[in-house]
């Protein structure tokens, strides 16, 4: 579309934009930094993480006063309000997952000091699946790609079968061991961490759907996390079930 | 009675294009000054007691279409105007036309406050004069129903008898609101009455328009879109004589679907 016929309107929009995408950078290096604490059992790593937060809570901030600012001063309409709007959706979606990074950052420090476990193992691919996430869903913001939006939207689905999976053997480990429980239950909440970025990236996914056509996504997106209603007993094999 | 006003509230909010009627109806109007086609083949709905508003950029053809719904063009040679507009399925347009009882139904308020230099009562009185043969009581009456309609009785009511050239611009408007009214109307045609007010008397003003519509089917022109967004319930977009889209108000200031109306209400041009 053609420029703003106020030349300062198209800047602070495009300051906005580009501290949205700043944040989503920073996000995404927080994010691997975390997972790579709990694979390689490194506590600076994670100590560095947590402290790096601060920065996503700080541009954070900054899009608030932006947004703020704008919506008073410039009485955006259509695409332009849209905009405006997703812009403090987006960047309280990517504050959250900074959120999350910096506690696996916290939880791996626990889980270094103690023996391994053998879901671990799964940590990083799951980590991998949402960090492709993350960077297609921030490529779709840069581009302005609704399809591209709806293609992350759709593949939140194996983040949750692997967390499933997770679930299932973390349980198991549990029961067989009781030693296993205190590293099992700080890696179930790594994995639910990791889970829950990947929920915000689909957040994401739908505001730029929004961005885009002006309607929401009301398509029923495939839910794969059924571990909320998961029972099992001692002496079942959770792994089959 | 906040009661009623309420569920009416409701009522307009939800009304759509199937169960209103259409107070006035344009259809293929076209309109020339001189040589020049300054409305382009434009037919859209005013639906009663409702607003519409018009808008676009500087010589669109908004001012031209508004003049044309009581054919106040016909003070000046040289204009034309071609097509239907129906009123209560009357085209207006035909010459038999009674010019004067057309404008008594069809009202319309300036984007100067112009009030006639006599006292308040006066220019209320004025043109009911023209219409309606009412005793001293009943004229009283008159004025102050409409004054108080238009939101001005409080403020005038004990200098009724002085001139109305004394009162704010925001107060000669509304006293030409109640001037309008006076002489019961059914449609009311607003040209830009805003644009020489100050802040809070446009408030007032918009005020005066919501509360109007509960009576009246109301057509307004404005320079200010945010206006528009916040007075009308169907807006008209206009460009270069054309009527490029019409919607209900709230689709063409969230997700118009012409790409120029777009343009326009994000201001990226006119």
């Amino acid at each position: 579309m053609a420029d703003h016929t106020v030349k300062s309107y198209d800047d602070e929009l495009k300051n906005l934009h580009e501290d949205i995408l700043r944040m989503g950078g920073i996000a995404e290096a927080q994010f691997a930094s975390a997972i790579q604490a709990v694979t390689k059992r490194d506590p600076d790593i994670a100590a560095l993480t947590v402290k790096g937060d601060v920065k996503l809570d700080e541009l954070n901030n900054i899009v608030d006063q932006r947004v703020v600012r704008m919506l008073a001063l410039r009485q955006p309409m259509a695409s332009d309000l849209r905009e405006i709007i997703s812009s403090l959706k987006i960047a309280a979606d990517v504050e959250r997952m900074g959120d999350y990074a910096a506690n696996i950052a916290k939880r791996s420090i626990a889980i270094a000091e103690m023996r391994p476990v053998k879901p671990l193992a799964s940590i990083p691919r799951m980590g991998r699946l949402v960090q492709h996430l993350i960077k297609d869903v921030l490529d779709a913001y840069n581009e302005r790609n609704a399809e591209k939006a709806k293609q992350v939207w759709l593949r939140d689905e194996e983040v949750d079968d692997a967390y499933n999976a997770l679930f299932r053997e973390t349980l198991t480990y549990m029961m067989e061991d009781p030693r296993n429980i205190t590293p099992c239950t700080h890696l179930l909440f790594v994995a639910k961490n990791i889970e829950r970025v990947g929920d915000h990236a689909t957040n994401i996914a739908e505001t730029i759907y929004f961005i885009v056509h002006g309607q929401t996504l009301n398509e029923n997106r495939p839910k794969g996390d059924s571990s909320s209603f998961l029972v099992v007993n001692p002496g079942d094999d959770a792994a089959k079930a | 009675m906040s009661m009623m006003a309420n569920t009416l509230g409701a009522a307009s909010a939800q009304r759509t294009n199937e169960d209103t009627p259409e107070k006035i109806s344009v259809r293929d109007l076209s309109f020339f000054y001189g040589e020049s086609k300054a409305l382009k083949n434009i037919s859209l709905p005013l639906y009663e007691r409702t607003v519409t508003a018009f808008i676009g950029p500087s010589g669109c053809g908004k001012s031209t279409l508004l003049r044309c719904l009581n054919r106040m063009y016909e003070l000046y040679p040289k204009q034309r105007a071609e097509g239907e507009v129906l009123m209560d399925g009357e085209n207006i347009l035909n010459p038999k036309q009674d010019l004067n009882l057309l404008r008594a139904k069809v009202g319309m308020v300036f984007q100067k406050p112009t009030p006639f230099p006599m006292t308040i009562y006066d220019n209320i009185a004025f043109g009911v004069k023209l219409y309606e043969n009412l005793s001293r009581a009943e004229m009283n009456e008159r004025v102050e129903s409409s004054l108080r309609r238009a939101a001005l009785w409080d403020e005038v009511k004990d200098k009724l008898n002085t001139s109305g050239l004394g009162l704010s611009g925001g107060q000669q408007q509304r006293l030409c609101i109640a001037r309008t009214i006076a002489v019961r109307p059914d449609v009311i045609l607003f040209d830009e009455p805003c644009s020489a007010l100050d802040p809070i008397s446009t408030s007032k003003i918009e005020e005066l328009i919501d509360e109007l519509k509960d009576q009246y089917t109301i057509a307004i022109v404005t320079h200010n879109m945010q206006q528009a967004a916040r007075v009308s319930e169907f807006t008209a977009f206009m460009y270069l004589g054309e009527l490029i889209e019409y919607d209900r108000t709230e689709k063409i200031f969230t997700t118009p679907s012409v790409k120029k109306t777009e343009e326009y209400v994000t201001g990226r041009f006119g």
